[in-house]
């Protein structure tokens, strides 16, 4: 039985032409692009072929506008880190409550340096509020960092206009694109965005490689000093084969866009109904009409998630869940709690996340398999009696806790 | 995904005794649906021997909870209340030949569970006293509550306190960024690391105003120290004993859970603190092993 991979905004598989364009720079090619001779500039000229690549998909007026780096977290904590170094009389950072942890954890640490973070709520549809945004925009704001996409449930927030907004006040804009990357059209230049993360391993490079847009003429203060690499804005040597790897993928990245917003998101689409047609009780989170092709969040109510993924494991299909239990921490997803889905509906989500790998065939093996799973699990649920929730299933089970 | 045992996972699988018990006289709802895990036990108790003849559950929860509510019914099936009352949450998770330190709330749900059904039975009102929080130290399993409640009642100053109190932060030291914000929030303000009195030289070339000890009084010094110090150990089902004294070192003999536990070397640690303190001299306390080699 061939396995299906539906976790696809967790990690992706390299394309199997980043691999083979990443490959001579492990053996023939591995200079250091900082040498004068011929080992280092063939890799130089490399890097820099694949920072024109990167440009390229983000649509960025300028190649020195791309920093290479480590990871998607780098990217967000050099483009935060940065703001207020170099704005040292200004300590608001403008965030949103459902944010990647790489911002969120980063937040939180920063208020105990005395910063003041504002978290953006959204509605149950995971949608944010662009009045409370503009009633907190003023000269004591050294950041504002939105994502573009939710990584649960793929909701879309409007960042060209939101950065508008902050240009507008001379307040810098940065937003976490590593779930964007790829499966959105992107033209930095025609944007007042400032600084933009993106991740490799999310659009079929490998991990270990990210990328921070920065806009020229954007004060800017390294996170990492020590090298003339990157212009002085990352030190460290070149991971060279990573990056050709990632320009290879922006390249790819860029001819798959269409197939991704019709044929991906046509899978996602039928993958929902499917499952919503074969299982009661169950609705898809975050913002339907506006959201990645590529994302199903899907909450069934009165199971817990883990016990789903297990099940659905064993017959070889990868998914997650928005569920506690399967990052150590005891409550369920902040983005979904953020939206107000209850308790009993979010322990019980689970994300499918499509790539250009996935088949029609795939799809309907995992519809067929999902039903069946979510009544194992029902028939154990204390919320849950025969084929029907009980009558009022939270006044029935009232557990005891502390 | 986590690593859960062959047990677990097959507890999972083809969880036992699931699903609702229609003429249960004894049920306890336990758990947290914030916290995504709670269960319904449901006990059919014999009236004239209170031997559980039936035992049946309904989980909302992960794998382990699942697992671990199959585990418990199986366990006391068969016994009295009396008998069923003495199985532990460790009990459970050694059923399954384990679980995962964030998961072994799961077996502790499953132990107060049981607790409930049986005072429902009986007619007792049950009143929980059980709290957990945030998983802080990943190596032994101790929560935010745990460490809390201790630096409370103690008046705990420094992270090595709470490691030779909650054995917190005593292994990989990941936690101790954690466990420091913690003692802030507690305190409301970080103490340094205490300067042992014995780090001035001078006190150990008898500093004056300070006597030197005879030989007898050292011993029932840290005979005394030593007494102080057991209770806390008997706690975690360990305990200590003097063996010999040589100079500054002294050799004691840990038993029980202390014995060859990861903590042996932090339990050392902190009862080597304690006697260097009242000694007013530094000394070294090694295993009794140490003696042997010597």
């Amino acid at each position: 039985m061939q396995p299906i991979y539906m976790d696809n905004n967790a990690t992706t598989a390299c394309d199997p032409a980043v691999v083979a364009a990443m490959l001579p720079f492990f053996t023939e090619q591995f200079g250091n692009a900082s040498s004068i001779h011929s080992f280092g500039s063939r890799v130089g000229k490399a890097i820099k072929e694949a920072r024109v690549q990167v440009q390229s998909l983000l649509g960025a007026a300028h190649d020195s506008e791309i920093v290479f780096n480590s990871c998607g977290t780098e990217s967000d904590a050099t483009a935060i880190l940065s703001a207020l170094k170099a704005n040292p009389e200004r300590r608001t950072v403008i965030t949103t409550a459902v944010e990647h942890p790489a911002i969120l954890s980063l937040c939180q640490w920063l208020e105990k340096e005395d910063c003041v973070v504002h978290r953006l709520r959204v509605d149950r549809q995971g949608r944010l509020d662009l009045d409370e945004y503009a009633s907190l925009l003023n000269d004591r704001v050294a950041i504002v960092s939105a994502m573009w996409a939710n990584n649960e449930t793929g909701t879309l927030f409007p960042v060209e206009e939101m950065a508008e907004m902050a240009h507008a006040q001379g307040i810098l804009f940065h937003t976490d694109a590593v779930q964007a990357v790829g499966k959105v059209a992107i033209d930095l230049k025609k944007t007042k965005i400032d600084m933009l993360s993106l991740s490799g391993h999310k659009l079929h490079a490998p991990k270990g490689i990210g990328v921070l847009y920065v806009r020229r003429n954007t004060r800017f203060r390294p996170l990492l000093r020590g090298g003339h690499q990157e212009r002085g804005r990352r030190a460290g040597t070149e991971n060279s084969a990573s990056i050709v790897g990632l320009g290879v993928a922006c390249e790819l990245a860029q001819q798959y866009m269409t197939e991704e917003n019709t044929t991906v998101k046509r899978l996602r689409d039928r993958l929902e109904r499917g499952i919503l047609g074969s299982v009661r009780n169950a609705f898809v989170n975050g913002d339907t009409l506006y959201r990645l092709p590529n994302t199903a969040s899907i909450a069934f109510e009165y199971v817990e998630g883990e016990g789903i993924l297990l099940l659905l494991n064993q017959q070889g299909i990868a998914a997650s869940s928005g569920s506690a239990c399967t990052s150590g921490s005891l409550e369920p997803s902040h983005v979904l709690r953020a939206m107000a889905i209850p308790y009993t509906a979010a322990h019980g989500t689970i994300r499918f996340s499509l790539s250009r790998y996935n088949t029609a065939e795939e799809v309907d093996r995992v519809i067929a398999a999902v039903s069946p799973v979510i009544a194992k699990l029902r028939q154990l649920s204390p919320y849950w009696s025969g084929d029907a929730p009980l009558a009022h299933p939270e006044e029935a089970f009232q557990p005891d806790y502390a | 995904m986590w690593d859960y045992s062959d047990k677990v996972r097959e507890h999972f699988f083809n969880p036992r005794n699931s699903g609702p018990l229609d003429d249960a006289n004894g049920i306890g709802d336990f758990g947290s649906i914030k916290c995504g895990d709670a269960l319904r036990l449901m006990l059919r108790v014999n009236p004239e021997t209170e031997v559980i003849d039936d035992a049946r559950f309904q989980t909302f929860g992960c794998g382990s909870a699942i697992a671990s509510s199959s585990a418990l019914t199986e366990i006391i099936k068969g016994k009295t209340l009396d008998e069923a009352l003495q199985v532990s949450n460790q009990d459970i998770a050694n059923y399954l030949d384990g679980l995962p330190p964030e998961k072994m709330h799961c077996s502790v749900m499953g132990r107060e569970a049981l607790q409930a059904a049986v005072a429902d039975y009986r007619g007792e009102s049950w009143k929980d006293d059980h709290e957990e929080g945030e998983l802080v130290c990943k190596c032994f399993a101790i929560d935010t509550v745990m460490i809390e409640d201790t630096v409370r009642t103690n008046s705990l100053r420094t992270i090595e306190e709470v490691a030779n109190y909650t054995k917190a932060g005593g292994g990989c030291s990941a936690c101790h960024e954690k466990i420091e914000d913690i003692l802030l929030a507690v305190n409301g303000r970080l103490y340094a690391k205490e300067v042992k009195p014995t780090q001035a030289p001078a006190a150990t070339n008898g500093a004056p105003g300070k006597p030197k000890l005879t030989n007898y009084q050292r011993i029932r010094k840290i005979e005394e120290t030593l007494e102080a110090i057991r209770p806390l150990l008997q706690r975690d089902h360990g305990d200590v004993t003097l063996v010999e004294v040589d100079g500054r070192n002294i050799y004691v003999e840990l038993t029980g859970a202390c014995q060859g536990c990861a903590m042996q070397a932090a339990a050392l640690g902190g009862v080597q603190q304690k006697l260097s303190e009242t000694l007013g001299e530094l000394v070294q306390v090694l295993p009794v092993a140490a003696l042997v080699r010597a």
